[in-house]
């Protein structure tokens, strides 16, 4: 029980801090996403996980052998009023900062989702006025704009991707279907999802470099995922010359200081303003180029597999640490 | 008899394209107008389309914050809180901007790229 909360603690704080930063330094995400992507998702929920779990288990040690035990004792404090004299005033207030932790992930997963969806909604809203279902693709609408734009509004069967005039005269029909096709991978590998949980852990825990690092690998994983789907259908050239073409026609568009005075209002909302706007995007634009233009092979099958193995075990040790001491007890 | 959605759009053109208050009465007859004209054969969804309708479609807009009605004036004139290009921009200032949920709200094909990094991608292309 003792060694377990400081099993717990020291795994929160690798998976915190020195392995995220190992992570984004790899070289090897970039050969095999999908697999690096898992990875990340298993940092993220084994790090909660101990963190929570951690304090907890340090929390109960003097009023049961278990967690079990623990928390069934706990309960009889609580809505019994049994004395409480077996807890010291660290062991109360790790079980305060475990639950208030809980609370304040959960509150945080909630509130982003609020968020994320009702400033979808109100897009939509506008772009059923603005902008007119396009003739060549489903679930696509093209919207009067001069800069070269494309991006995926997801809602289920509402999804929709939308593209700028300016994008359809100056892409060619290949180049289109490339784009096209990157963002109906987005829609169909439900990459919000990750984006929302990732957004709202670092929301939650904005100070800790995991989060950070952990959504920037997320946006940047995504990307390169959908370029993957893409390359099925149509050529390599043809993907570099869209991003190039779309990378190129945007430096124009984002600056508009008029345009962030009159929407000031819609940036308060979030926490840090530009913190995953720029850099973030740099990264992901460069990485992914020069991942097309000088492919590395996938990771070899056995590596791959250690990495799931990995996955398995950062989040199977933390939950048998916690559960199984109470079922053999 | 048009979906009410295909009727919004229709009432925010109109008020865009006047850029001044208008009647639900006044609505009513321009959009009968352009049914009959855009519709070909008789016309008949223009009839059928009551005041009743054009005001449950201007007070959805209402609650959408897009059109306002002007008080104090019977029948209430409505107009458009803010230009087509209003909130054209406002739209692409979401998409384009760098409010730290955007990236979570919706995915873009290329993320916002500075001057130095689109010469950084012109380099790694012509290297290519």
């Amino acid at each position: 029980m003792f060694w377990t909360s400081y099993f717990l603690a020291v795994l929160a704080i690798a998976l915190a801090w020195p392995v995220p930063i190992l992570l984004s330094r790899a070289q090897w995400p970039a050969r095999s996403p999908f697999t690096a992507m898992l990875l990340w998702q298993a940092i993220a929920l084994a790090g909660g996980l101990s963190m929570i779990g951690a304090m907890l288990v340090y929390g109960l040690e003097p009023i049961g052998d278990n967690l079990l035990a623990g928390l069934k004792s706990l309960a009889g404090m609580v809505f019994r009023n049994e004395p409480t004299t077996a807890l010291g005033f660290w062991h109360i207030f790790a079980l305060s900062a475990a639950a208030l932790l809980s609370a304040h992930l959960v509150f945080t997963l909630l509130l982003t989702y609020y968020k994320i969806q009702r400033q979808r909604r109100r897009h939509r809203e506008l772009l059923a006025l603005l902008a007119s279902p396009s003739a060549d693709a489903a679930r696509t609408m093209v919207i009067n704009h001069d800069s070269p734009v494309a991006y995926c509004l997801p809602g289920g069967a509402r999804s929709v991707t939308v593209l700028s005039d300016g994008l359809m005269a100056a892409l060619a029909p290949d180049e289109l279907r490339a784009v096209l096709s990157h963002e109906n991978a987005h829609l169909n590998q439900r990459h919000h999802l990750l984006l929302w949980a990732f957004a709202a852990w670092r929301q939650a825990l904005p100070w800790l470099p995991t989060t950070r690092l952990a959504q920037e690998a997320v946006n940047s994983l995504i990307e390169m995922l959908a370029d993957d789907v893409a390359l099925k259908t149509e050529s390599k050239a043809t993907l570099i010359k869209a991003i190039a073409i779309v990378a190129s026609g945007s430096t124009a568009a984002p600056g508009a200081p008029a345009a962030r005075m009159a929407f000031g209002p819609a940036e308060s909302d979030g926490g840090q303003p530009g913190a995953t706007g720029g850099a973030g995007a740099l990264v992901t634009t460069a990485s992914r180029v020069s991942r097309l233009l000088s492919p590395q092979p996938p990771l070899p099958e056995a590596l791959r597999y250690a990495v799931l193995g990995a996955c398995v075990l950062l989040l199977a040790v933390p939950t048998a640490l916690l559960i199984v001491p109470g079922l053999l007890g | 008899m048009a979906s009410l959605g295909e009727l919004e759009r229709a009432v925010m053109d109109l008020l865009w394209a006047s850029q001044e208050a208008a009647t639900a009465n006044t609505l009513r007859d321009l959009l009968a107008q352009s049914t009959r004209s855009a519709g070909g054969t008789a016309g008949h969804e223009g009839k059928d389309l009551a005041v009743t309708t054009v005001l449950t479609v201007l007070s959805r807009l209402e609650r959408k914050g897009l059109v306002e009605r002007e008080r104090g004036t019977r029948p209430h004139r409505y107009q458009a809180v803010s230009s087509r290009a209003d909130h054209t921009a406002e739209l692409m200032h979401e998409v384009l901007g760098s409010a730290p949920d955007r990236e979570a709200v919706l995915a873009r094909f290329i993320g916002s790229v500075t001057a130095t990094e689109a010469e950084t991608l012109r380099k790694l292309l012509g290297h290519s």
